[in-house]
């Protein structure tokens, strides 16, 4: 075997072991910010099993060659002080390679952070996806319509997530669409994604939020757009609005089951303000909208307190 | 808050368990003092000591005991954890059990088995009579002590902690934490922390100022080396967290807003402050086992230290480095690819020193004569187990990957694959390695062996699956899950890791009744052919640890003596000038206690009143004219024959 196929041989190996019988979720991408984070990812293994391969080699080599049973008894260790040449040449080699998956680093995250490429021409679903206690609330402002612990998305359009929390800082997270983000009470943080392929995916808070935490999870179900029509108009339709007493109800409540509403909370109350707003100076500032916005947080939280 | 809040806990029948056990274990040492009369004994050699050997002796037992309590915690998770829908825990028990298994294991077993090691064996290895500050030094250990019985008393009495080890607000506060757990949390760890920065300084002057004459600091012993980093770090570090700590109980306890929802509190400003401290905190566990490795892969391949100058020219940049990655803990709060970009280089950066120390290790072996003792297997199953976990902390450094690792069980098994092999190993190896040095006689060698394969493998075992667990989505901290997510068998397999982890920890005291009973009492001063100057003095170490100070010219002066036939500790007796003991130390330290107790409950006056007390000791301590006491020459004389006779 040479050492191109060996290499190969233990990269398969490496994945064989990860992945078991059916992929891990994190390699089940369905979309392509997860792709490119699963492509990551299984570069990073390949790269450490080599990193590993040669240490477990040297360690194999010492342990075997100079135990002191397989020395002569009179044998007596020299004195070495150590080599220039060996430490510039294992500084020099992790440099290399450190730089390198930097420079993936910065590209995929470059990448992950925006509307995914072959999106850009399309206009992306907003959805603001807000947490509280142990329960995720989806308004879709476009469409004029809320749902409760599941999301329907379109397949085939760019889908941008709007997070924030009506109480501790929660992590939104669709494995199979892509990575996790906070979603925190002083402001809107933003995810990026599209869904290619039609299915139920699993979408949880994975940052611990209190007692309720392990059953926070939603159902994240990808539709043509079609069907995703479909389900908008028949909730504009069938579905009760969401009233401020409703919504507060909402909030209050500890764990619910899923229920869908033919109007938003953002009206009556508005998300805080978004992450790159945060850095304006007081004269960019829209002051009555702020004041506005804080008020109604305080509302809500107050009314969440208990 | 009325009695039955404040005993709540005890409603849960394993809480009410554990306070039983703990009130019967307090009865027994009690009696078992009493009756033998050993309470004069206890009170004047240990509780009042100032000396470093019996300080680090106290530390290390304390921390045996944590271990035992975070490792039951462990036991308790892995068995909620291994079957799905699992009702042996609920959501609160789980919750309050893996915030303290993480406050204990990293606060009162990592950090004081490390500082126990370094307070015996500093001062002997670079020839010193005591630490620069022996009553200080004793004043941080009992702070420590303080806030260790502090955080346990809080499983029993008012609820602990359980918003997580890294209590992130707004959970932590006392809008959604409203139990007395996180106040636990704040003041437990500002009385540890406080001992811990007193030590820091303690330390820092004695490696500075307390060397044998001739020992340049490049011909420091390498675990010298690890300790002074160590020490740096923990004055940089600590004051983050007595000021972040400061905050959270003017938050919970005053109604300031620093962190909460409302009124411009800002949730994450904590999780910077933590993290500040809360990364470099761990190279301040793990430089240590660095040194300790580096001290034993020396000794037992026969050989020195491989690139001496590089490795601790690599101590130096870790710790630089170590303070310039906080917020990769937190790639997913949303600051921008710049910043994630600039975290994840320089922590990807870290793995540079630390891969030229790992390959300095190994480079000491060649040409070397190898021999597997206890100390040294622990030695070197780290290299291969941890460089699992430094290889996975790249791949976590890279900040667009991070986005499907963080909060999952892929990161738990990162960090247990850095702590334990790391850590635990280290602080394991060096308890085997220089037990003799004081006691005075060994360990058995079999039930060493026997303890490291048990706790290697089944480490593997019980968190390898983690890793595969969270790459398949599985979260960190959920207390059950459904078993249509597949993830019961992998979960069964680390519960049963983690029995045979247990079982290799109970080998580990089992061996120290063991050799107490049955070990030869009449071991020499060097039992492993040592290196470094440690080895130079009698085992156990007299009072005043060199009869007279060795004189240093190079590093390892101890081999190279003892192979070119010199004895570095002859010369002249000279009356030894050292501390008095003191238990003021012990008694300040038990009023910072109940005014911390008193502060959890917010008793605000009993709390004043106990902090008078600890002003009452420092006033007093400035008044008192206590200028040490000499051990004369015929003293000495005697004390060296007896020990010299025994061999």
């Amino acid at each position: 075997m040479n050492k191109k196929t060996s290499l190969m041989f233990l990269a398969f190996a490496v994945l064989a072991i990860l992945s078991g019988c059916e992929p891990l979720t994190v390699f089940d991408s369905k979309g392509p910010h997860a792709e490119t984070l699963s492509n990551t990812i299984i570069l990073s293994i390949i790269t450490m099993a080599f990193i590993l391969l040669i240490v477990y080699a040297l360690l194999a080599f010492m342990l075997t060659k100079y135990r002191a049973s397989k020395t002569p008894d009179d044998y007596e260790p020299p004195h070495e002080e150590g080599s220039m040449a060996l430490e510039i040449t294992w500084t020099v080699i992790p440099i290399i390679i450190v730089t390198v998956l930097a420079f993936i680093t910065v590209k995929t995250t470059t990448s992950v952070e925006t509307t995914p490429e072959g999106y850009d021409n399309t206009e992306p679903l907003v959805i603001y996806a807000s947490s509280s206690n142990w329960k995720w609330h989806f308004s879709y402002p476009e469409e004029g319509i809320e749902t409760v612990n599941y999301v329907n998305l379109p397949t085939d359009r760019p889908i941008e997530f709007k997070l924030y929390s009506y109480g501790p800082i929660t992590s939104f997270w669709i494995p199979q669409l892509n990575g996790q983000k906070y979603a925190m009470s002083d402001m809107v943080n933003t995810i990026h994604m599209a869904a290619d392929e039609i299915g139920s995916f699993m979408g949880r808070n994975s940052n611990f939020s209190g007692r309720g935490f392990a059953q926070m999870e939603f159902e994240a179900q990808t539709m043509t757009q079609e069907d995703f029509a479909e389900w908008v108009a028949d909730v504009k339709a069938n579905e009760e609005p969401l009233t401020e007493e409703k919504f507060e109800e909402l909030l209050a409540a500890e764990h619910v089951g899923r229920s869908s509403y033919s109007s938003t909370h953002l009206e009556f109350s508005p998300p805080p303000m978004e992450h790159s707003e945060m850095d304006m100076t007081d004269e960019e500032m829209d002051h009555s909208n702020m004041d506005h916005t804080t008020d109604s947080q305080e509302e809500s939280k107050e009314t969440h307190a208990h | 808050m009325s009695m039955e809040e404040i005993f709540h806990p005890m409603q849960e029948p394993m809480i009410l368990m554990a306070a039983i056990s703990i009130v019967v274990g307090a009865i027994v040492v009690v009696a078992g003092l009493t009756y033998f009369k050993k309470w004069g004994y206890f009170y004047k050699n240990w509780l009042s000591t100032v000396d470093h050997k019996k300080i680090g002796i106290m530390y290390i037992a304390v921390a045996l005991l944590m271990l035992f309590r975070g490792g039951v915690d462990a036991l308790l998770m892995r068995a909620q954890t291994a079957v799905p829908n699992n009702g042996l825990l609920d959501a609160q028990h789980y919750n309050e059990i893996f915030t303290t298994h993480g406050l204990v294991m990293i606060l009162f077993m990592a950090m004081p088995f490390v500082i126990g090691l370094m307070n015996i064996v500093i001062p002997l290895q670079i020839g010193a009579r005591d630490v620069a500050f022996p009553r200080l030094n004793a004043i941080s250990f009992w702070l420590f002590a303080a806030g260790c019985g502090l955080l346990n008393l809080s499983f029993i009495v008012g609820g602990s902690p359980d918003a997580g080890w890294t209590a992130y607000f707004p959970l932590a506060s006392t809008e959604f934490s409203p139990t007395v757990g996180n106040n636990y949390y704040s003041l437990a760890l500002q009385l540890s922390g406080l001992g811990t920065l007193m030590t820091g300084v303690n330390f820092i002057t004695t490696i500075i100022k307390m060397r044998a004459p001739g020992m340049k600091l490049m011909k420091m012993p390498m675990f010298t080396w690890s300790i002074l980093i160590t020490n740096v770090i923990i004055v940089f570090a600590f004051p983050v967290l007595t000021v972040a700590l400061a905050l959270m109980m003017l938050d919970r306890q005053f109604g300031t807003q620093f962190f909460t929802m409302a009124n411009g509190g800002m949730d994450m400003l904590w999780a910077n402050l933590f993290w500040v401290w809360g990364h470099p905190e761990v190279y301040i566990v793990i430089l240590p086992a660095f040194g300790i490795f580096s001290e034993i892969i020396a000794t037992f391949a026969r050989k020195n230290l491989y690139g001496y100058k590089s490795m601790v020219m690599s101590m130096v940049v870790i710790s630089l480095l170590s303070f310039l990655v906080w917020a990769h803990h937190f790639y997913t709060m949303g600051h921008g690819v710049m910043v994630n970009g600039v975290f994840s280089i320089t922590t990807m950066a870290i793995a540079v020193p630390t891969g030229v120390k790992m390959f300095n290790w190994l480079l000491t072996m060649r040409h070397g004569k190898i021999s597997f003792t206890t100390p040294m297997l622990y030695a070197l199953g780290f290299i291969p187990i941890f460089t699992i976990g430094g290889v996975t902390g790249v791949m976590l450094a890279m900040a667009s990957a991070d986005y499907q690792y963080h909060n999952t069980m892929f990161l738990v098994a990162h960090f247990h694959y850095v702590l334990i092999p790391g850590t635990v190993f280290g602080v394991l190896a060096g308890y085997h390695f220089w037990w003799p040095k004081m006691f005075g006689f060994r360990l058995n060698e079999k039930l060493g062996k026997l303890g490291f394969w048990l706790i290697a493998i089944s480490f593997n075992v019980t968190f390898f699956p983690l890793f595969i667990l969270g790459l398949d989505g599985y979260a960190r901290r959920m207390y059950t899950y459904s078993e249509s997510t597949g993830y019961g068998p992998l979960n069964m397999l680390s519960f049963i890791g983690a029995l045979g982890l247990a079982a290799g920890f109970l080998v580990i005291v089992y061996n120290i009744f063991y050799s107490w009973k049955n070990m030869p009492r009449n071991e020499k001063a060097d039992v492993w052919d040592g290196r470094s100057l440690e080895w130079a003095t009698h085992s156990p170490v007299p009072e005043y640890n060199f009869a007279v100070v060795p004189t240093v010219t190079q590093l390892d002066e101890f081999w190279f003596a003892k192979k070119e036939g010199r004895d570095i500790t002859a010369g002249k007796f000279e009356k030894i000038h050292m501390p008095n003991n003191s238990a003021a130390p012990f008694w300040m330290s038990g009023f910072f206690f109940l005014a911390a107790f008193f502060a959890v409950f917010s008793a605000w006056i009993p709390a004043i009143i106990s902090l008078l007390g600890v002003f009452g000791f420092m006033i007093a301590r400035s008044f008192e004219k206590d200028h040490g006491r000499y051990i004369s020459v015929e003293e000495i004389m005697e004390t060296e024959k007896r020990l010299r006779g025994d061999k």
